[in-house]
């Protein structure tokens, strides 16, 4: 309207160079990939566009396997996190009192040392001849010979391990907006403390269960470095596989079609989640 | 005379809500242990990390305690590999976190105070980055830099590092932006404030503690990222990518020394920042009630 040209261009002054910067290296590359994922030739003489859309039936017939173990361990990871995250969350929201701030601190501490750092302190934790496995066997939890090291179960608790205050944060944010009346108001109609959790508090954190489960699962189905560390060669992830091409075999088309494969299936997972929850509350939950 | 208390009004209440403040009074108990179960299994591996760097090991790996020791604490910086790729760890996240931190405020402020076309794809288009995982991003990069023949390295690795961290950083200031009165703004504008005068003496002071957060946040990541970094280091080693390296054989006890340091340190920043935002909340508490 009566805004000046000085004042109309001041969002763009403001907004440009951030958003510039994810075009050149964000956006950019994700285009030359996929233009990439349909050249072909090999590392000696060169990759040329031949528009060969074969690499991607290629692609996923070859590793299919490595796409459902991919989906599989980040799926029982979310899982698990869920399960351990939401009691977690219900108590530091609703019973922690002042030492709300200090159980926070507590569960986003692991994220001050490096995940690489973790995940190798895990790998000497579950040794063979580490407390833990030999307290399993006594216990017989672990039979005799049984290990935990190079096994898909430690991959999981790794995946599970890694992302696991991911699901904590937004199921805290979640559960403290809630408005205790309506709990109150549902046990004072009747309702038992378990039916107020079950048709009040549950339902109303659902924005929270799928903010967490998104920021688990699509992390944890790209991850390849629990997998690399924690596992053996049986329990490869497509994460292993797009680097592994990338930088040792040098297969540029299938490890790009590979990513743009992850891609594509996670970009389809939260479509359908924001259409089941609208996306304005999965962006405000996540934050 | 016991008989008949039994039927006046408050008593069948009395025998309902024994039970049932029982039952609930247990289920917060199970409730808080499992709140510690969950906090020590998040905190056993870097409890672990720290304790193991006193070990008095002997051999490749750092698996037995044997004993106490400072000997690593001493030798914390005798590895130049190991210093070599702190270093560029740290200085690669002053870098990143400054430009990124910088970038993302100015882009947080125009999406929450400004109206403009584009402005929801703008949105919709930072979160994207968030959502992509790591291994696309970190592999796409790469594809670039290969196709247009930049050679990877330092840094390539900073350009990285601010891509991703810009969308954090634009998501907390948002957020504590949102939290944020507009009148005050317009105030000022009104008792004859300029463009620059709001914004350096109103704006930023009021978002200084979500910018400070996010600051926090981007070095944070920084300093923690492996895959983009795995991608595009070229010759230049980091600090996970050195411990990544060293994982398989066995971490060096240094490597856990050196971790608790940059532990410790950033919960002294942590530290400082709740209190700087303690003390502007008190300033602020105190201005609005004169």
């Amino acid at each position: 309207m009566g805004l000046s040209l000085r004042q109309r261009l001041l969002p763009l002054w403001f907004a440009g160079p951030a958003l510039l910067w994810l075009v050149v290296f964000f956006a950019a590359p994700l285009v030359n990939q996929l233009s990439v994922s349909l050249m072909s030739g090999n590392s000696e003489v060169g990759y040329d566009l031949t528009w060969s859309f074969s690499v991607y039936s290629d692609a996923l017939s070859s590793y299919g396997a490595e796409f459902a173990r991919s989906v599989v361990f980040a799926g029982a990871a979310t899982l698990i996190d869920l399960i351990i995250a939401f009691p977690l969350a219900y108590f530091i929201a609703y019973k922690a009192g002042r030492f709300q701030a200090f159980w926070l601190l507590m569960v986003v501490m692991p994220f001050f040392v490096s995940q690489v750092m973790r995940t190798a302190a895990w790998k000497l934790l579950i040794n063979d001849n580490g407390f833990l496995v030999g307290t399993l066997r006594d216990i017989g939890l672990v039979s005799a010979d049984g290990r935990l090291d190079a096994t898909s179960g430690a991959v999981i608790l790794g995946i599970s391990y890694n992302f696991l205050p991911f699901m904590v944060l937004p199921l805290f944010a979640t559960l403290q907006r809630i408005d205790r009346r309506l709990i109150e108001a549902a046990t004072d109609l009747g309702c038992s403390r378990f039916t107020a959790f079950r048709k009040v508090t549950v339902p109303l954190a659902i924005p929270g269960i799928f903010a967490g489960s998104l920021l688990v699962f699509i992390p944890a189905a790209g991850d390849f470095i629990n997998a690399r560390i924690l596992g053996s060669p049986n329990t490869t992830m497509i994460g292993n596989v797009i680097q592994n091409k990338f930088i040792t075999v040098l297969d540029y088309p299938t490890a790009a079609a590979l990513s743009f494969i992850l891609m594509t299936a996670i970009l389809i997972l939260i479509a359908v989640f924001g259409r089941l929850i609208g996306t304005k509350t999965l962006t405000e939950a996540a934050v | 005379m016991a008989t008949s208390s039994l039927t006046s009004p408050a008593a069948p209440e009395a025998p309902a809500a024994g039970p049932r403040r029982r039952r609930f009074g247990a289920r917060e108990w199970e409730l808080g242990l499992w709140a510690l179960l969950a906090v020590v299994f998040l905190l056993a591996p870097v409890v672990f990390m720290v304790v193991f760097g006193f070990n008095d090991n002997h051999g490749r790996f750092n698996i037995d305690w044997q004993g106490f020791t400072l000997k690593h604490w001493s030798d914390a910086f005798s590895n130049s590999d190991l210093t070599t790729a702190l270093k560029n760890s740290l200085t690669i996240a002053l870098i990143s976190t400054f430009v990124a931190t910088t970038l993302g405020t100015f882009l947080a402020l125009a999406l929450g105070r400004f109206r403009f076309r584009g402005k929801a794809a703008a949105e919709m288009f930072v979160f994207v980055p968030m959502a992509t995982p790591e291994v696309v991003m970190g592999a796409s990069l790469l594809a670039m830099f290969l196709v247009i023949g930049v050679n990877t390295g330092y840094v390539t690795i900073v350009l990285a590092h601010i891509m991703f961290s810009i969308s954090y950083v634009v998501v907390t200031v948002r957020s504590r932006l949102a939290g944020m009165d507009p009148h005050i703004e317009e105030a000022a504008k009104d008792l004859g404030a300029g463009e620059l005068t709001t914004f350096l003496r109103v704006t930023l002071p009021m978002i200084l503690p979500g910018v400070l957060s996010a600051a926090v946040l981007a070095f944070a990541l920084s300093l923690d990222d492996y895959v983009i970094t795995a991608f595009n280091n070229g010759q230049t080693t980091t600090l996970p990518l050195y411990i990544f390296g060293a994982a398989r054989q066995g971490v060096p006890p240094t490597v856990n020394v050196l971790s608790t340091i940059l532990l410790l340190t950033v919960l002294v920043l942590m530290g400082l920042n709740v209190a700087v935002q303690r003390r502007m909340a008190k300033r602020a508490g105190g201005a609005g009630r004169a």
